[in-house]
C-alpha cells in the first residue's frame, strides 16, 4: 500500500512540516496547504464515501487559493490523502501540460515537495479533470476527480431536498426520462459526457464530466476513485473493484464514442481523440487526449 | 384493472373524523366518508371551505391533525396511509393513485416532451424498453384524443385543454385505482370543459376508476359524480346522491348554492 492509501485509511498522520531539513515544502504553509483538522474532516468524509459507494457525502469545503471551477474539490481531496512519499500526476482533459494541470501540480510541489510525474504507472495519486488515463490503473493507485456538479438529477429536479429523497428511496425513473428524451430528440442516447452510472447496484452517480468513453473503465477498476466537488461541498467515492453500470434502455444499449480516424501523432486507434483545428481553412487533426499515453505509444513505435 | 371481481365488502378509501387546522383556524373538522370502488365523489363548496385541504390530507400530501384515512391496498388490506412509510406513500402516489392538478403546469414536466411525460410513470415502475414505452405513450395520447404524431412536442406548445388531457394520460398510464382531481376543468373555456368532461366520464367508466373530485362547479359535479359532499367552513353540511342533493337540497347553504347557478 502506498503512503496515500495509508493516509486515506486513517493512519496516524505523520505529515508534519519537515521542510526545514531539506529544500522541502514552503515552510509558510502546513503540509499540503490544509490544516490538520481540515484534513481529518475530509478523510472522514472520504471514508464514509468509500463505505457507501456513490453516495454524496457533504463536507465543510474550505476556500482554496484558486477560484471555484478550477478543481477546489479535487485539490482538497488530494491534499488530505497525500503524504511525503507519494508520486503525483495531474491531468487536465488527459493532458499533463495544460494550465489547470500545471498550476495544481506546482501548488502541490510548493506545499508538499512531493515527487511528480507524467507517467501514469509511476504515480500513486492521479488528480484528473474530466478524463481517466488510457492505461489501466492498479490497486495501489488513487484517482481523484474534480467535480463541478455532483448531483446527477440536478437539471431534472432543482430541489435538493427532493433529490436527496430520490436517492434515499432509489427513485431514479427521472434519469431514464432524460435518456428517453435524448432518443426521442436525436434518435440515439446523445449524452456524451457526465453519463449517469449506477454504482454497486444502488446510488446513481455523476461520473463528473468525463466522456462516456471512460465509463467502462470505472467498472471494477482496481484503483480507488475519489470525487471532490469544492463549490458544492460534496465528496463521493467508488471503492476498488466496484460494479459501475451505465444506464441505458434494452433496445438502446450503452455505447461509447467511436472515431473513423486514428491518432495522427501516435497512430493509436483505440483511444479517446481530440479534434484540433489547425488553421482557418477547415484543416483539423485528431490526436489522443491522453498526452502521456500518446508519447509512450509514439516512443514504442520508433 | 377491473374492480368487478372484488367483493364489495370494503370501501376503497375510508376517512374517519379527519381534522386539520392551520394555527388556530380549523380548515377541516370531523370529515368522514367512505369511497367505494368505481365511485366518484364530488366535494363542492365555496372558496375557503376546506375542499383542497381535505384533498391534500387524503392524498397524503399534508399531515392531518386527527382522524384516520384508510386505503384498501392491492393486497386487500385496509391500511392507514399516515402509518405507511414515505417510500410506500410515494410508490402509491405514482402507481395506484393519480393526481390531476387544476393547473396542468403543476402536474406536467414542461421541459420534456409529451411522450416523456407519459413515460415517466412507466419508467418509474421499471419499464426499460424504449420502443414499448413510446408505443404505450402514443396509445395513451390517442385515448385522450391527442394527436399521437405530437408525441415529441413539448407540453408548452399545447393548448390549455390539451395540456389537461396530457396530464390525465400521464396519470392513467399505470392504471391507477384512485384519482384525486382538483378542479380539473377550472381555467378552461366552456366548450373545452365539455369535451374534457366527456372524456373523463368515458375513461372513468372504462377503467372502473374511483375518484375524489374537488370542484366549485356544480355542473361538473352533476355530470361526473355519483355522490356529492357539500362543505362549508371546514365541515361537511350535506352529503348524498348527486341528483338527490342537487334536486332537493336540504341544508340552507346547499339550497343557496344550487339556486345560485346562473340559468342559461
Amino acid at each position: 500500500m502506498t503512503q496515500a492509501a495509508q493516509n486515506a485509511g486513517m493512519q496516524v498522520d505523520q505529515s508534519d512540516v519537515t521542510g526545514e531539513a531539506k529544500a522541502g515544502p514552503d515552510p509558510h504553509y502546513n503540509f499540503a496547504y490544509l490544516d490538520e483538522q481540515t484534513k481529518r474532516m475530509i478523510r472522514r468524509a472520504i471514508l464514509k464515501g468509500v463505505a457507501i459507494p456513490g453516495y454524496q457525502v457533504p463536507f465543510a469545503s474550505r476556500e482554496m487559493p484558486m477560484p471555484y471551477g478550477w478543481g477546489t474539490g479535487g485539490v482538497q481531496v488530494t491534499a488530505s490523502i497525500i503524504g511525503p512519499d507519494d508520486v503525483l500526476k495531474v491531468i487536465d482533459q488527459g493532458a499533463d501540460d495544460t494550465t489547470n494541470a500545471v498550476s495544481i501540480r506546482q501548488f502541490f510541489v510548493r506545499t508538499t515537495d512531493v515527487e511528480t510525474t507524467t507517467h501514469t504507472e509511476e504515480a500513486s495519486i492521479i488528480q484528473t479533470r474530466h478524463r481517466i488515463p488510457e492505461q489501466n490503473l492498479s490497486e495501489d493507485q488513487i484517482l481523484v476527480y474534480q467535480v463541478p456538479i455532483p448531483e446527477p438529477l440536478r437539471f431534472l429536479e432543482p430541489r435538493e431536498s427532493e433529490t436527496r429523497k430520490m436517492h434515499a428511496l432509489g427513485e431514479y425513473g427521472l434519469m431514464h426520462v432524460k435518456l428517453y428524451e435524448d432518443i426521442a430528440t436525436h434518435g440515439h442516447i446523445a449524452t456524451t459526457y457526465a453519463y449517469p452510472v449506477k454504482v454497486n447496484g444502488h446510488y446513481i452517480m455523476d461520473p463528473s464530466p468525463t466522456p462516456k468513453f471512460d465509463n467502462p473503465k470505472m467498472h471494477r477498476m482496481p484503483a480507488l476513485q475519489l470525487f471532490g466537488a469544492g463549490r458544492e461541498k460534496r465528496i463521493y467515492a467508488i471503492p476498488p473493484h466496484t460494479a459501475v453500470y451505465s444506464l441505458d434502455f434494452e433496445d438502446h444499449p450503452f455505447e461509447v464514442q467511436q472515431w473513423e480516424q486514428s491518432c495522427e501523432i501516435c497512430g493509436a486507434g483505440d483511444t479517446f481523440l481530440d479534434e484540433v483545428v489547425t488553421d482557418d481553412q477547415g484543416g483539423r487533426m485528431f490526436v489522443c487526449s491522453d498526452s502521456d499515453h500518446c508519447n509512450r505509444h509514439q516512443e514504442a513505435a520508433e | 384493472m377491473s374492480n368487478h371481481d372484488q367483493p364489495l365488502e370494503q370501501p376503497l378509501l375510508r376517512v374517519t373524523d379527519l381534522a386539520k387546522s392551520y394555527g388556530g383556524h380549523a380548515a377541516c373538522r370531523e370529515v368522514s366518508f367512505d369511497l367505494w370502488p368505481g365511485e366518484i365523489l364530488a366535494v363542492v363548496g365555496e372558496s375557503g371551505s376546506g375542499k383542497t385541504t381535505l384533498l391534500k390530507c387524503i392524498s397524503a400530501q399534508l399531515a392531518c391533525d386527527d382522524g384516520r384515512i384508510e386505503y384498501l391496498m392491492r393486497d386487500g388490506v385496509m391500511r392507514d396511509i399516515h402509518s405507511l412509510s414515505e417510500a410506500e406513500r410515494r410508490f402509491l402516489m405514482r402507481t395506484d393513485w393519480g393526481f390531476v392538478h387544476q393547473n396542468p403546469r403543476e402536474g406536467l414536466r414542461m421541459r420534456v416532451s409529451a411522450g416523456a411525460n407519459i413515460a415517466e410513470r412507466m419508467i418509474a415502475v421499471g419499464a426499460r424498453n424504449y420502443g414499448k414505452i413510446r408505443g404505450t405513450a402514443e396509445d395513451w395520447m390517442d385515448q385522450v384524443e391527442l394527436d399521437p404524431a405530437r408525441v415529441d412536442h413539448q407540453p408548452n406548445t399545447f393548448s390549455g385543454g390539451m395540456q389537461q388531457r396530457l396530464q390525465i394520460a400521464r396519470n392513467l398510464v399505470t392504471h391507477p385505482r384512485l384519482m384525486f382531481m382538483d378542479e380539473p376543468t377550472g381555467g378552461l373555456d366552456v366548450s373545452v370543459q365539455a369535451r374534457l368532461l366527456d372524456l373523463l366520464r368515458s375513461l372513468v367508466t372504462k377503467m372502473q376508476l374511483s375518484a375524489v373530485l374537488v370542484t366549485h362547479d356544480l355542473a361538473v359535479a352533476r355530470l361526473l359524480s355519483h355522490r356529492i359532499m357539500v362543505m362549508q367552513g371546514g365541515e361537511v353540511i350535506e352529503t348524498g346522491l348527486t341528483d338527490q342533493v342537487l334536486d332537493d337540497p336540504q341544508h340552507p347553504y346547499s339550497q343557496m348554492l344550487v339556486s345560485s347557478i346562473l340559468p342559461v
